[in-house]
C-alpha cells in the first residue's frame, strides 16, 4: 500500500447510505482528483463508525477531525479547505455532545495515520529473496557493520531505548531480555529464532522469512554479538518447506560473503547458524519445549524458573526471540531508537503485523503502527464485513487469545491498552466473526484444538481441556445444564492457575470471554435448547 | 566470492550493485517480477512463471529480466505479476493465470500498453 499524507474515511452503515454517503463518496473522489490530490489522499468507506445522528460522517486523518453530517454540497469546500489548503472547517465539525459516544476513541488517534507502515515487511515482496546482492542493495548488512563498531552493551542499550517488545506473544521488552542473557554466567551462549509459528491462522513469520530471509540472519548476528553468543538456531515450523529452503540458501550466501562464520567483517566476532525443523506440534512454539526439541527430546515445556535466559539450550544462557521481533532489529540499528519510538504508541513503539482472517471481504497480512483499532482494521484493510453482515466478535492473538465483543473494537491495539482491557495481543492473528458465528461453536472448536495439542505433562491442562471440550459438546447438543457453566468457569480458572505452561494457562481465556460476553447466547443453548445462529447440532445427545 | 572484511568492502559491493541496477533502468530494460511466496505458489505462480519463461523463449524476446519475490501482502490477488519498463512506475497485476500472463506479455511488455482489466491498486 502507498504512503498517504492524509486518509479520509466515510461512514457507510445503512443510515449513512440513506443520508447520501455514496454520493458524498463519489463527489469526494472526483473533487480529490480535480485538485490533483489522488496520490496524496486515500479514500475509503468504513461501515459503521458508531454514530448515526450525524450521518454520514467523514473522518480526516491524521488530524482525526470528524465532520458530520456531511451534505453533498459541502464536499467541495471540504476538499478545497481541508485537504488542499490544510485548514480545518470548524462549522462542519460534528458537535462534541454528539461525539461523546462511541467515536470518542478517535481523539486518541490524533496525529497518527491508520495507514500501513512497513518495517519488518519493508523488503518482502520487493527484493529477490534468493539474491544476497539484492538485500545488500536495500541496505542489507549495514546494520551489522554498524553494530560491530559499537560495544555489546551499547547495542543492548539502544534496543532497550527503542522500546521494542517481543512479537511472539508475551510482549516482553526485548532489550531487557538481551541484557539478562548477556549478564548470565556461563558459556557458550545461544541465540534462537522462534519460527515455529504454529498458531492457526498466523503466517506473518513465514512471509518475513520467505520474502526477506537475510534480515533474520542479520538480526541474529546482531543479537549474538550483543549477548556474546557464537551459535544460533532457527527453529522453523516443519510445514514451512519454502521458508527453510530460502533460509538455507541465505545462510550459505551469508557464509560465502563473510557475514556469518569466523571473523565477521574482519573482527574477532564469529557466529554460525543452524536450521532445526519442527515436526508439527503446537507446543514446540513454547520456548522451553522448543529447546527440549532442539536437544532431541520430546517437546514438553520445562518447569520455570529457571528461565532460558540463564538455563536454556544445553543448560546454557539462551536468547529466544520471535521472527517478527528480530526483523525489527536491523532497522532499529540503522535508524536509531528515537526513530523507532516515533512510530506506534508510547507504551508499544513500532509496528505490528496482523493476519486478518474470517468473515471480512479481504483477508491477508498487514503491517501497521501499534495502536490502530480493530474497527479501522476491519474497515480499511478488511474492506468491511462479508455480505454486509454485522460484526459480532473477534479473536485476537491466536487460538488462546481473547474473544472480544463489538463494544471493544475501538480499543487501540497495543500491549498496554489491550492488557488494561483484559485482552491479549498475542501473535497478531485477528479472527473476525460475523453474526452468523455461534460463540459456543467457536469455543468448542478452540477447546478441541487445545485438547489435541496439550502435551499431557500436567493434569490441569491435559484433563481440563478434555473436560471443557466435553461440556461444550453437550451444550452444543442441547443437553447442557446451568451447572455446566459453573463447571466451565471453574475449569477455566483452575487451568489458568495450575498449568505448567502458557498453553494450559491460556486455554481457558477464550472460554472465559465467551461465557462473560455472550452469556445470553450460551443460556439459549441450555435453557431453550436452541442455537440462535443455527450452527450447533442440538441432537439431544449427551456424552 | 571474496569475503567482506570491512564496511568499505560492503559499500563497494553495494555501489556496484546500484550501478548495475541503474544501467538496467536507464537502458529501458524490462523486468517481470513474479510473487513466489507460499500463497502465490499455491495459487499457481509456478505455472504462471513457466508460461512467462516459455513465451519469452518461444518468441525469442531479449532484454527481459524475470525475477521472483516473496509475498507482497495481497493474498486474495495471487498469483501476482509486476511489470517494470525502464523508469516508469511498476504495474501490478493480480490473479494472473498462464493465459493472462501471455496476454500481459504480448500487450504490455511487447506492445507497451497496460492491460487495465487485470491491474490491481493499493
Ligand atoms: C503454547 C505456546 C505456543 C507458542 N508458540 C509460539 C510460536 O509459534 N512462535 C513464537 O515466536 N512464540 C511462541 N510462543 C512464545 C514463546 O514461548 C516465547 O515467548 C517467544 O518466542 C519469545 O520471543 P519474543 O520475546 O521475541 O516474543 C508460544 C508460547 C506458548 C505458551
Ligand atoms: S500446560 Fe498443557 S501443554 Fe503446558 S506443560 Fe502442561 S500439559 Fe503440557
Amino acid at each position: 500500500m502507498k504512503a498517504y499524507r492524509s486518509m479520509v474515511l466515510i461512514s457507510s452503515d445503512p443510515i449513512s447510505m440513506q443520508q447520501g454517503a455514496q454520493q458524498v463518496f463519489d463527489l469526494l473522489q472526483s473533487k480529490i482528483r480535480s485538485f490533483g490530490l489522488e496520490e496524496e489522499v486515500s479514500l475509503s468507506m468504513v461501515g459503521d463508525v458508531g454514530r448515526h445522528d450525524v450521518a454520514p460522517i467523514v473522518i480526516v486523518y491524521p488530524e482525526a477531525v470528524i465532520y458530520g453530517p456531511v451534505k453533498p454540497d459541502s464536499v467541495h469546500q471540504l476538499v478545497e479547505e481541508h485537504l488542499y489548503k490544510g485548514r480545518i472547517i470548524p462549522e462542519m465539525v460534528a458537535s462534541v455532545r454528539e461525539l461523546s459516544g462511541r467515536i470518542a476513541w478517535l481523539q486518541a488517534r490524533k496525529g497518527t495515520l491508520p495507514a500501513e507502515k512497513r518495517i519488518v515487511l519493508e523488503r518482502a515482496g520487493i527484493i529477490d529473496p534468493t539474491s544476497i546482492e539484492d538485500y545488500i542493495l536495500h541496505d542489507g548488512y549495514t546494520a551489522l557493520a554498524k553494530t560491530l563498531e559499537m560495544k555489546p552493551a551499547e547495542v543492548i542499550e539502544l534496543i532497550t531505548k527503542s522500546g521494542l517488545r517481543g512479537r511472539g506473544g508475551a510482549g516482553f521488552p526485548t532489550g531487557t531480555k538481551w541484557g539478562f542473557v548477556a549478564r548470565a554466567p556461563g558459556t557458550p551462549k545461544y541465540v534462537i529464532c522462534n519460527a515455529d509459528e504454529s498458531e492457526p491462522g498466523t503466517f506473518k513469520d513465514r512471509v518475513i522469512i520467505e520474502g526477506d530471509p537475510h534480515s533474520i540472519i542479520e538480526a541474529m548476528a546482531i543479537a549474538a554479538y550483543a549477548i556474546g553468543a557464537s551459535e544460533g538456531y532457527v527453529y522453523v515450523r516443519g510445514e514451512y518447506a519454502l521458508a527453510q529452503e530460502r533460509l538455507r540458501l541465505a545462510i550459505q550466501q551469508a557464509e560465502e560473503m563473510g557475514f556469518l562464520g569466523d571473523r565477521i567483517f574482519g573482527t574477532d566476532f564469529s557466529f554460525h547458524i543452524h536450521i532445526h525443523s519442527g515436526a508439527g506440534a503446537y507446543i514446540c512454539g513454547e520456548e522451553t519445549a522448543l529447546i527440549e526439541s532442539i536437544e532431541g527430546k520430546r517437546g514438553e515445556p520445562r518447569s520455570r524458573p529457571p528461565y532460558p535466559t540463564t538455563h536454556g539450550l544445553w543448560g546454557k544462557p539462551t536468547l529466544v526471540n520471535n521472527v517478527e521481533t528480530l526483523a525489527n532489529i536491523p532497522a532499529i540499528m540503522r535508524h536509531g531508537a528515537d526513530w523507532y519510538r516515533s512510530i506506534g504508541t508510547p507504551s508499544s513503539p513500532g509496528t505490528k503485523c496482523y493476519t486478518i482472517l474470517g468473515n471480512v471481504n479481504v483477508t491477508g497480512i498487514i503491517e501497521v503502527p501499534m495502536g490502530i483499532t480493530l474497527r479501522e482494521v476491519i474497515a480499511i484493510y478488511g474492506k468491511g464485513m462479508k455480505n454486509g453482515s454485522g460484526f459480532k466478535m473477534a479473536q485476537t492473538g491466536g487460538s488462546s487469545g481473547s474473544v472480544i465483543p463489538a463494544s471493544l473494537q475501538d480499543t487501540p491495539m497495543d500491549f498496554d491498552s489491550f492488557s488494561k482491557a483484559g485482552v491479549s495481543l498475542g501473535s497478531g492473528a485477528l479472527l473476525i466473526c460475523d453474526e452468523d458465528t455461534c460463540s459456543v461453536d467457536l469455543a468448542k472448536v478452540l477447546l478441541n484444538f487445545f485438547r489435541k495439542e496439550s502435551c499431557g505433562k500436567c493434569n490441569p491442562c491435559r484433563i481440563g481441556t478434555q473436560r471443557a471440550y466435553e461440556i461444550l459438546t453437550n451444550i452444543s447438543e442441547g443437553t447442557g445444564t446451568q451447572q455446566d457453566i459453573a463447571d466451565l468457569m471453574t475449569l477455566s480458572e483452575n487451568m489458568n492457575l495450575l498449568s505448567n505452561c502458557g498453553l494450559g494457562q491460556t486455554a481457558g481465556t477464550p472460554l472465559h470471554d465467551i461465557l462473560s460476553h455472550f452469556r445470553a447466547e450460551v443460556d439459549a443453548h441450555i435453557n431453550l435448547k436452541v442455537c440462535p445462529s443455527g450452527i450447533c447440532p442440538m441432537s439431544g445427545r449427551r456424552i | 566470492m571474496n569475503k567482506v572484511k570491512s564496511i568499505e568492502d560492503l559499500k563497494r559491493i553495494r555501489e556496484e550493485a546500484l550501478k548495475k541496477r541503474d544501467a538496467k533502468t536507464l537502458s529501458g530494460q524490462k523486468q517481470i517480477i513474479v510473487g513466489m511466496g507460499t500463497v502465490g505458489i499455491a495459487a499457481g505462480a509456478r505455472d504462471t512463471l513457466k508460461a512467462i519463461l516459455n513465451f519469452i523463449e518461444n518468441e525469442k524476446l531479449s532484454d527481459i529480466v524475470v525475477r521472483q519475490t516473496g509475498n507482497i501482502g495481497w493474498d486474495s490477488h495471487e498469483p501476482i505479476v509486476q511489470v517494470i519498463i525502464g523508469e516508469v512506475e511498476k504495474v501490478t497485476y493480480g490473479k494472473v493465470t498462464p493465459e493472462i500472463a501471455v496476454k500481459i506479455l504480448k500487450e504490455h511488455v511487447v506492445g507497451g500498453k497496460i492491460v487495465k482489466e487485470y491491474v490491481i491498486e493499493a
